[in-house]
C-alpha cells in the first residue's frame, strides 16, 4: 500500500504541469503575436471599463446641464466635451462599453447555444430532422442579418433586452450551419468509426467524442461574431431603435449627434471611435485565436 | 564534353524559413548524356525533387538560393540566369512531368488551353498550327480522340489520361531534356507500365535525354542506363544501371536492394535499414550515412568521404578508400594467421 | 445547363414564399395585428371594425392562405398612412437602391480585386503590409459610423459635396463610397488569401515549367481559379451590400428602399414592410441565382458534366 500513494501525488502533479502549461502555451503565443495581443488588451480594456466603469467616470452620464451644452473637447474639465444636453461625453462613452459588453457577450451565449445545439443535432441524426433544420436555415441566411434584426426589432419592440432577442433571432443560423458542418466531418473521422465499431452508445459517443471536439470551433466563432453584434447593436441604436436614450449607448449617441453635425464634430467623433477600437480589437483577437487553434483556416 | 546535355557540378542550394537556415542539397554532382536515361535514386526528402527543381529554375525565388556550383545545360551555365532568360528554356528545352496528375493540371481551362501555353511562349504559330501541333502530340503520346480531348476539361480524364496529357505538354517543343519527377508513383500499377512504356517510346523517337526521378528501384531497372543514388542531400554512388544492381558498393544502396522484394524467394520479412534519415540541420563531419550504416567505424563519424572512382563507378563511402581496403586485408589476414 | 438553372429557379420561389411565411408569422405572432395595422391612438371601435375589415377574427390558416394568394399577385394591402398600394411604393423606390448598390459593388470589385492579386503577388513587402492593415481597419468601421464622418468632412468642411438626397452623380458619390468601403475591406482579404491558396498550387507550377510569363501566370491563370471562391463570397456578402444600403440611405436620405423601409418601420406601416420584404427577399434570391449560374460558368467542373 505503502507503494501506491506517492504513485497516485504523481499522477496529480502531472495534471497540474499540464494544466498550467496550458495558460503559459496560451500566453507564449499571444506574445508572438503583436496583433493578438493587441486585440486581447483590448478586450481586457473594455471587460475592466464595463464592470468598473460606474466608479471611474467623472460625471454623471444622464446628468443634463443646459448651461454646459456642446461644451467642445478639454473645457471646463470636460476631456471629450458635453452633447446638447450638457451631459459628459467621455462618461457616456464609458457607460457605454457596459450596453456593447452586455449585448455582445449575451448574444452569443443565447445565439451560440441554440445554433450549437440545432447544428448537433441536425448533423448527429441526419435524415428528415436535418433536412427541415437545414431549408430554415438556408431561408434565413437568405435574408441579409442587419435587415432581420432591423425587422425583428421594429416588431417585438426596442429596449436592451428585445434587441438581444433580435439579434440571437438573427444570429443563430450560423452557428447551426458551422456546427452542423463539424460535426459531420467528425463523424467521418476514424475515431468515431472506431467507438461505433466497439459498440459505444450514440450518446456516449456525442457526449465523450463529438462534443469536446467542438470546443474548438464554437470559441472561434463566438470570438468573430461578438464583433458582428456589437456592430450590429450599434446600427440598430443609431437608426432609432435597439437601445433607447436616455441611456447611453454608443449608437445612439451617434444617432443624437448626427443632428449637430456641422457645428460640434466630437459628438459624432468619439462614439464611433469606441466602437471602432471595440470591433477591431474583438476582431483582431478572433482572427489570431482562429490562426492559432485552427491552423487549416488561416486566413479566411 | 559536348555529349554530355546537363551537368550539375557541386551545387548546394540553402533554404531560409524566416531565421532558420538548412541545406537539403550539398555537393551534388551528376551529369546527363545526350539520348541517356539517366535515374536519380533515394528515399523521399533526399533532395531529389529539389535538385530537378534547381534545374527547371522553379525553386522558391524568395526563400531558397543556389549557395554554390554551377549547373550546365548545353555548357552553359544556367544556375544563375535572369527569370526572363530562364522562361525561354522551361518547356521549351527543358521541360518537366511532375508527380500529381490530378493536381498539375488546372481544372478550369481545357486540354487544349493548357497545352498551347509552350507553343505560344516559343514557338512562332498560327492558332491552326498551334492546335494541329497539339493533336499530333496527343496521338503520339496515344491518347484516343485526340480531336475531342483537346476540347475537354482535365476533370473528364483518367489519372493515366491525365498524365499522357503532362507529357504532351512536356514535348510540345521537342526538349533535349526531359525531367520525369516520380512520374508513375500516383498511378494504378497496370498503367505505371504503359507509361514508362510510353517515356522510353518517346524519348528514343524525339532523341532527347530523360532525367527520371523515383524511389523505386524497379522502374530505374526497367528504364534506366545509369543511376545516381542520392541520401540526405549528396550523390552517395553513381554507376551504370547494371553495375549497380550487379556490385552496389555503398552500404546505402546494398541496403535499398536488400528491401526490394525478391520474385525468386519468399522471405518471412522484408529487409529494412535501420534508423531514419538524419535532418538537414543534424548533419556535421563524416558521412552522412554512419549512423545508420552498419558497416561505420571511427573514420566514417569523424570525416566526410570523398568520391572515389572505381571505372566509371563512383561512390562515396570509406570503404572504398584504397588505404582503408590495405589495412582491412591486412586485419583480415591477421585474424587468419592467428 | 437548362436543367441547372431551372432547378435555381424553382429554388428561388421557394426561398421567396418562406421568407413571406416567416415574416408573416411573426407579425402575426407579435401580437395583435390589427394593432399594428393601425396608429397607436385608434378607439376601440375602430380596432374592432378593422378586426372584422380585414378578416383578422378568421383562422389564422385562412389567414396565411389568403395573404400568400394576395403577396403573390403582388397586393399587399394599401399603405396606412398614404392610403396607397403598397408594392408600386416599394417598387418606385427600387432604381435609387439598385443605382446605389450597383455602382458600391462595382467600385469595392475594381478597387479589391486588384489590391487582393497585388498584395498576394507582393506577400509580406510594405505594399501587401499596408494593404493587410487598411483590411483589417475597414472591417472595424461601421458603416453609417463612416458615412457621417464623409458628410463631416465633405459637407459640413470642405462644402464640396451635398450631405443628402438624391439628384446627381455628385450625391451619390458620398452615400457610394460609405457602402463600398466595407466591402472593399473584405474583398481584398478574400482575394489575397485565395490568391496566395491558388499560387501554391500544382498547376501554377506547372504553368511556370512551360515557360508561362508571371502576368500571364497571375492575370489569366490564377485569377481564374480564385474567381470561382470570389464569386461566391460575393453573392454571400450581397446581403450585407443590402443591408448596408439601408442604414446607407437613412444617414443620407437617399430615397431607396431602405429608407422608405426603415420610415415604415417607425410608423408601423407594415403593409408596406411586408412588401418591401418581399421585394428585398426576391432581389437577394435572384442575386444568388445568377451567382450560382456566374459560378457554374466559370467552373466547367458544374458546367461540363
Amino acid at each position: 500500500m505503502t507503494v501506491n500513494i506517492p504513485k497516485v501525488t504523481h499522477t496529480t502533479q502531472a495534471i497540474k504541469v499540464k494544466k498550467q502549461s496550458a495558460v503559459v502555451t496560451f500566453f507564449s503565443n499571444l506574445l508572438r503575436s503583436w496583433t493578438g495581443m493587441v486585440g486581447f488588451l483590448i478586450m481586457i480594456l473594455l471587460l475592466f471599463i464595463s464592470i468598473f466603469g460606474q466608479w471611474i467616470v467623472p460625471y454623471d452620464p444622464l446628468l443634463a446641464d443646459f448651461s454646459k451644452k456642446l461644451l467642445p473637447p478639454m473645457t471646463d474639465g470636460h476631456l471629450l466635451g458635453t452633447d446638447q444636453l450638457g451631459r459628459d461625453i467621455f462618461s457616456r462613452i464609458i457607460l457605454g462599453a457596459r450596453v456593447s459588453v452586455i449585448i455582445g457577450l449575451t448574444t452569443v451565449l443565447i445565439a451560440g447555444t441554440f445554433g450549437t445545439i440545432v447544428g448537433i443535432i441536425s448533423g448527429y441524426f441526419r435524415g428528415w430532422v436535418d433536412v427541415i433544420l437545414m431549408r430554415i436555415v438556408d431561408v434565413q441566411l437568405s435574408f441579409p442579418f442587419i435587415l432581420l434584426v432591423l425587422v425583428i426589432n421594429a416588431i417585438i419592440g426596442s429596449g436592451l433586452r428585445n434587441i438581444i432577442i433580435s439579434l440571437a433571432i438573427g444570429g443563430w443560423v450560423i452557428f447551426a450551419r458551422v456546427i452542423r458542418s463539424e460535426v459531420l466531418a467528425l463523424r467521418e473521422k476514424e475515431f468515431i468509426t472506431a467507438c461505433v465499431a466497439t459498440g459505444v452508445s450514440r450518446t456516449g459517443i456525442l457526449f465523450k467524442h463529438i462534443l469536446p471536439n467542438l470546443f474548438t470551433p464554437i470559441i472561434i466563432l463566438s470570438s468573430l461574431q461578438i464583433g458582428t453584434y456589437i456592430i450590429a447593436e450599434a446600427s440598430v441604436s443609431f437608426l432609432g431603435f435597439g437601445v433607447q436614450p436616455p441611456e447611453p449607448a454608443w449608437g445612439n449617441m451617434l444617432n443624437e449627434g448626427k443632428d449637430y453635425i456641422f457645428s460640434s464634430w466630437w459628438l459624432i467623433t468619439f462614439p464611433g471611435i469606441a466602437i471602432m477600437i471595440t470591433a477591431l480589437g474583438v476582431n483582431l483577437f478572433g482572427d489570431w485565436l482562429r490562426d492559432t487553434l485552427d491552423p487549416e483556416l488561416k486566413g479566411e | 564534353m559536348s555529349d554530355k546535355v546537363l551537368q550539375v557540378n557541386d551545387l548546394r542550394i540553402r533554404f531560409r524559413n524566416g531565421k532558420e537556415t538548412s541545406q537539403p542539397i550539398r555537393g551534388v554532382n551528376f551529369h546527363v548524356k545526350k539520348g541517356e536515361t539517366l535515374g536519380i535514386v533515394g528515399e523521399s526528402g533526399c533532395g531529389k525533387s529539389v535538385t530537378s527543381l534547381s534545374v527547371m529554375g522553379l525553386l522558391p525565388i524568395k526563400t531558397s538560393e543556389i549557395v554554390s556550383g554551377e549547373i550546365l545545360f548545353n555548357n552553359r551555365d544556367i544556375s544563375r540566369l535572369k527569370e526572363k532568360e530562364y522562361r525561354k528554356l522551361r518547356g521549351n528545352e527543358i521541360s518537366m512531368i511532375f508527380q500529381e496528375p490530378m493536381t498539375s493540371l488546372n481544372p478550369v481551362f481545357t486540354i487544349g488551353e493548357q497545352l498551347s501555353e509552350p507553343l505560344r511562349q516559343h514557338k512562332k504559330m498560327s492558332k491552326s498550327e498551334i492546335r494541329n501541333n497539339i493533336i499530333a502530340v496527343l496521338k503520339q503520346v496515344g491518347l484516343p480522340r485526340a480531336e475531342q480531348i483537346i476540347d475537354e476539361y482535365p476533370h473528364q480524364l483518367s489519372g493515366g489520361m491525365r498524365q499522357r496529357v503532362m507529357i504532351s505538354l512536356a514535348l510540345l517543343c521537342h526538349p533535349k531534356l526531359m525531367i520525369a519527377d516520380e512520374p508513375t508513383t500516383a498511378l494504378d500499377v497496370t498503367i505505371q507500365a504503359q507509361i514508362l512504356e510510353l517515356l522510353k517510346e518517346i524519348k528514343v523517337k524525339n532523341e532527347m535525354s530523360l532525367m527520371l526521378i523515383t524511389h523505386d528501384l524497379s522502374v530505374v531497372a526497367e528504364m534506366c542506363d545509369r543511376v545516381v543514388v542520392m541520401y540526405a542531400g549528396e550523390v552517395v554512388e553513381e554507376a551504370e544501371v547494371n553495375e549497380l544492381f550487379d556490385r552496389p558498393l555503398h552500404p546505402y544502396t546494398q541496403g535499398l536492394m536488400k528491401s526490394l522484394p525478391s520474385n525468386n524467394e519468399r522471405k518471412s520479412k522484408l529487409f529494412s535499414i535501420d534508423g531514419q534519415v538524419p535532418k538537414p540541420s543534424e548533419i556535421g563531419e563524416g558521412c552522412v550515412f554512419a549512423n545508420r550504416c552498419p558497416f561505420a567505424f571511427e573514420k566514417c563519424f569523424a570525416e566526410t568521404p570523398p568520391a572515389f572512382n572505381r571505372g566509371k563507378h563512383i561512390s562515396k563511402c570509406w570503404l572504398q578508400d584504397p588505404a582503408v581496403k590495405e589495412v582491412m586485408q591486412n586485419e583480415e589476414r591477421s585474424i587468419v594467421n592467428s | 445547363m437548362l436543367d441547372f438553372v431551372i432547378k435555381r429557379l424553382i429554388q428561388v420561389g421557394v426561398v421567396v414564399l418562406l421568407a413571406l411565411t416567416v415574416v408573416f408569422f411573426l407579425i402575426r405572432l407579435s401580437g395583435d395585428p390589427t394593432a399594428l395595422f393601425l396608429p397607436p391612438d385608434a378607439p376601440r371601435e375602430q380596432i374592432e371594425e378593422y378586426r372584422e375589415k380585414l378578416g383578422f377574427n378568421r383562422p389564422i390558416y385562412v389567414q396565411y392562405g389568403d395573404f400568400m394568394v394576395n403577396a403573390v399577385q403582388g397586393d399587399f394591402g394599401q399603405s396606412l398612412r398614404s392610403r396607397e398600394d403598397a408594392l408600386p411604393l416599394v417598387l418606385d423606390r427600387l432604381p435609387a437602391t439598385f443605382q446605389l448598390a450597383i455602382s458600391a459593388l462595382v467600385l469595392s470589385l475594381l478597387i479589391s480585386i486588384p489590391l487582393g492579386v497585388l498584395s498576394a503577388f507582393r506577400r509580406n513587402s510594405i505594399f501587401d503590409r499596408i494593404a493587410v492593415a487598411f483590411t483589417v481597419l475597414g472591417q472595424a468601421v461601421p458603416s453609417f459610423w463612416l458615412g457621417l464622418l464623409l458628410i463631416y468632412f465633405f459637407a459640413a468642411q470642405l462644402n464640396m459635396l451635398p450631405s443628402g438626397g438624391a439628384g446627381s452623380i455628385t450625391h451619390l458619390l458620398l452615400p457610394m463610397v460609405t457602402l463600398a468601403a466595407y466591402s472593399v475591406a473584405r474583398f481584398t482579404r478574400f482575394t489575397r488569401s485565395t490568391m496566395l491558396d491558388v499560387l501554391r498550387k500544382d498547376y501554377i507550377r506547372t504553368a511556370k515549367a512551360s515557360g508561362v510569363p508571371t502576368i500571364r501566370l497571375i492575370g489569366r491563370y490564377a485569377l481564374k481559379n480564385s474567381l470561382i471562391p470570389i464569386i461566391t463570397l460575393v453573392a454571400l456578402d450581397l446581403g450585407t451590400l443590402l443591408g448596408g444600403a439601408v442604414i446607407t440611405e437613412v444617414v443620407f436620405a437617399w430615397p431607396g428602399i431602405g429608407r422608405l423601409l426603415m420610415q415604415s418601420l417607425m410608423n408601423r406601416d407594415f403593409p408596406i414592410v411586408l412588401a418591401g420584404v418581399f421585394i428585398i427577399a426576391l432581389i437577394y434570391a435572384v442575386i444568388n441565382f445568377i451567382a450560382d449560374v456566374l459560378y457554374a460558368y466559370v467552373n466547367p467542373q458544374i458546367r461540363v458534366k
